[in-house]
């Protein structure tokens, strides 16, 4: 059943809005004017998005509310319309990316009070806002697409804000140019799909009419799977193109709050939810996920240990976690994946805003090795990280154990052992470094550089009430998807629900092997399992910091080898830039540049000029000026012709 | 009567001459005065031609020829004198500014 609701376009016009308004006007309509609009348009698109949530409550299960904006192409059989859904799993990501972000623009507002280029930061935040809407809204794969690369674009434009620094600038092409690489597989999924639709006639991307048709799409299922899931593990930032979210953390601290953390690098999981259908087609290609999404989750946090920067630790935490979501999807709980996603998206916005609380108090530094003891000084940045953190660590009652719980129960129940055993291994090692960055951070001695020590200030209250009601939902928001034998059950799954109903078939789940988990003990014993698994890491994490904070320095020097192994991030960077940096610029180089450009095409070009002027030399020197030279060769002539003529004639 | 054939030859002997004239001598003068000896040549030729086949054509045409040449040799003069006004010479050679 769906409903017509025009009152959706509310949703992008007011951020399209406050991109006009900041972009012309914002300069001359001042700092407070910015700080209005900016936030408020999103605050607006918020207030809308409750409003369709609520109507969307009210409508029976798998109810949708939409929104036909126009026509876009119409080439031939084929037709692009524009136009928004909000159903159940968009409402979920709707309302995420504007309630989220707009507490992360108003954190903003404080944030970037001391930068002159206010008015750019909100015009690029609210297209970003404008953006990321666009792709969740999205009710067919095209537009979809539009979203995806207006966020690509965002990032890129955001992560080199500050471009005087080349460093920073290189690091925005970076993110720029890896994207580009996943989206060229997204689009390559594009097209497999239509083509195998208009093979029989259907011309359309719209989810709806794919999902109707998905029989269709069967023979195709698994590269177009496929060709999706590379696209996102670019803009999600997994394995094998995850490189550039460590780096783009030169960026502003609430646009990694808001864009490499809560919302764009989600997009890929949201992608995966809404092509539920297609997937579940092809259980080859989400085992792919699922494992893509363990090891990645795996491999992430363990360079995270090492890591001293703390937002540098905050984004291998949430490539981490991101490979958590991708594994929920992979392996079928597609619901538990959208719910990570949600309290990921409240925890780790909290936690990166609260690290731009630490480094805006400390100007600056964000060297984990030169803070502690900021525990006094920053009370209500403490508090909150620190629930961020419980959170992130899976305590319960924080909104991360349930969620992190449904995952690990998906892995377990569809018959993946291994992953499930990676997982809750992983879900340990994170306990362990976040509990180092706030043990490091706040506790302890303090290792500030004695000029800043006394300048250390807590953020104001513009930057402290996103921190606070972010802690809020990062400790209720997880309450909507209880377990099913408690209070009213797990009411996040049943509200998703018939979006992603179809139950996980085929080489997946092999017969007899589906784990009945809905048993009260079994349930316990997985959740106290991963439970026990994150009270481990913290407690290490306490041991090593707090009581013997000696030890790490001499842990790291008895194996030197694996730390540099993490330290220098498995070495990925450098083998990619030797794999294929290098050979690309090599190849440009000397193959095409001077292999193809200057010698094919500028030797084509130089030696068309080079024979016309070698032959026009050539052909000068006939014209002597001397008269008689042309007479005798007159004469040559006539001679010639006559010969013909006699030659005719006797002939 | 004289054989055509012993006009044709007297013919063909002063062209070439006349040829040769203006192929290589370097006075300018006597490669003209070379150009009215081929003129003349033809002229010959027209004249032998066209009493034998019994037409008044070929003696029609020296005339014109004639006048043409007459006309000619006043503007050739001309030029060759307003060449050795500017150059000081009329040997062939050393005119040759139209080269590379």
């Amino acid at each position: 059943m769906t409903q017509d609701f025009p009152a959706l376009g509310l949703i992008l016009l007011f951020p399209a809005l406050g991109v006009l308004f900041n972009l012309f006007y914002g300069r001359r309509a001042g700092r407070g004017a910015v700080n209005l609009v900016g936030p408020g348009v999103i605050f607006l698109a918020f207030a809308v998005t409750l409003w369709g949530f609520v109507v969307l409550l009210g409508m029976p299960p798998g109810a949708s509310l939409q929104c036909s904006l126009w026509p876009w192409i119409a080439a031939g059989s084929f037709h692009a319309e524009l136009g928004l859904r909000l159903d159940a799993l968009s409402a979920v990501m709707t309302l995420v990316v504007t309630g989220v972000g707009a507490f992360i623009h108003l954190y903003s507002a404080g944030y970037m009070a001391e930068d002159e280029d206010y008015a750019r930061y909100f015009t690029y935040l609210n297209l970003f806002a404008l953006s990321m809407l666009v792709l969740v809204l999205a009710d067919n794969l095209l537009q979809m697409f539009i979203g995806w690369e207006g966020v690509g674009l965002c990032s890129y434009l955001l992560i080199a804000f500050w471009f005087d620094n080349p460093q920073y600038a290189y690091n925005g092409r970076k993110a720029f140019i890896v994207n580009r690489i996943g989206d060229l597989g997204f689009l390559l999924g594009i097209f497999t799909i239509v083509a195998a639709l208009a093979q029989h006639g259907v011309w359309t991307l719209n989810f709806a009419a794919m999902q109707r048709h998905a029989d269709l799409l069967q023979p195709v299922a698994l590269a177009a799977a496929l060709l999706l899931f590379f696209g996102a593990t670019g803009k999600s930032a997994q394995i094998p193109l995850y490189v550039w979210l460590p780096d783009a953390m030169v960026g502003p601290t609430p646009v990694s709050a808001l864009i490499h953390a809560a919302t764009m690098v989600t997009a890929g999981v949201y992608m995966i939810a809404r092509l539920n259908f297609l997937y579940t087609l092809a259980p080859a290609a989400m085992q792919v996920v699922a494992t893509v999404g363990a090891l990645t989750a795996f491999f992430a946090a363990t360079i995270a240990i090492v890591q001293s920067d703390i937002k540098r630790v905050l984004a291998y935490s949430t490539i981490s976690q991101i490979g958590y979501m991708m594994l929920g999807v992979g392996v079928g709980a597609f619901a538990a994946g959208v719910f990570h996603l949600m309290t990921h998206a409240f925890f780790k916005g909290l936690l990166f805003l609260c690290s731009g609380s630490v480094i805006h108090a400390l100007h600056g530094e964000q060297d984990m090795n030169k803070m502690g003891g900021l525990r006094k000084k920053l009370p209500i940045t403490y508090a909150t990280m620190l629930i961020g953190t419980l959170a992130i660590s899976a305590v319960p009652p924080f909104s991360g154990y349930f969620s992190k719980d449904l995952i690990l129960e998906g892995a377990f129940a569809s018959g993946h052992g291994w992953l499930w055993l990676i997982a809750v291994v992983t879900a340990g090692i994170t306990s362990f470094y976040m509990f180092r960055l706030i043990f490091m951070t706040f506790h302890g001695q303090s290792r500030l550089e004695p000029e800043k020590a006394h300048h250390v200030h807590e953020s104001p209250a513009v930057m402290a009430i996103p921190l606070i009601v972010l802690a809020g939902f990062s400790i209720i928001g997880g309450w909507v998807g209880l377990p099913e034998w408690l209070l009213w059950g797990d009411a996040f799954k049943r509200f998703l629900a018939p979006i992603v109903a179809r139950p996980v078939t085929g080489a997946l789940v092999q017969p007899g092997m589906m784990i009945e988990i809905h048993r009260f003990a079994t349930g316990m014993t997985l959740s106290g399992v991963a439970l026990a698994a994150g009270l481990i890491g913290i407690f290490l994490a306490w041991m090593l910091y707090i009581q013997h904070p000696e030890l790490p320095p001499r842990i790291a020097e008895r194996l030197r080898g694996l730390r540099e192994l993490l330290w220098r991030k498995y070495y990925i960077d450098e083998i990619y830039d030797l794999l294929i940096s290098r050979p690309l610029f090599w190849g440009s180089g000397n193959v095409l540049n001077k292999g193809i450009d200057r010698a094919v095409i500028d030797g084509i070009v130089d030696g068309a000029g080079a024979t016309v002027e070698g032959g026009g030399e050539a052909a000068r020197k006939i014209e002597t000026g001397n008269v008689q030279h042309y007479a005798f060769v007159y004469l040559l002539g006539v001679v010639a012709v006559a010969g013909y003529y006699v030659y005719l004639v006797m002939r | 009567m004289t054989p055509i054939s012993y006009h044709m030859a007297l013919s063909a002997i002063l062209f070439a001459i006349g040829v040769t004239g203006v192929l290589i001598r370097r006075n300018v003068i006597v490669m003209f005065l070379s150009v009215e000896l081929m003129l003349n040549a033809v002229n010959l030729a027209l004249v032998a031609l066209g009493r034998r086949i019994g037409s008044m054509d070929g003696q029609v045409i020296v005339f014109f020829v004639m006048t043409v040449a007459a006309a000619e040799a006043a503007v050739g003069l001309a030029i060759i004198i307003s060449m050795f006004r500017n150059r000081e010479t009329v040997n062939a050679d050393e005119l040759n500014l139209l080269r590379w």
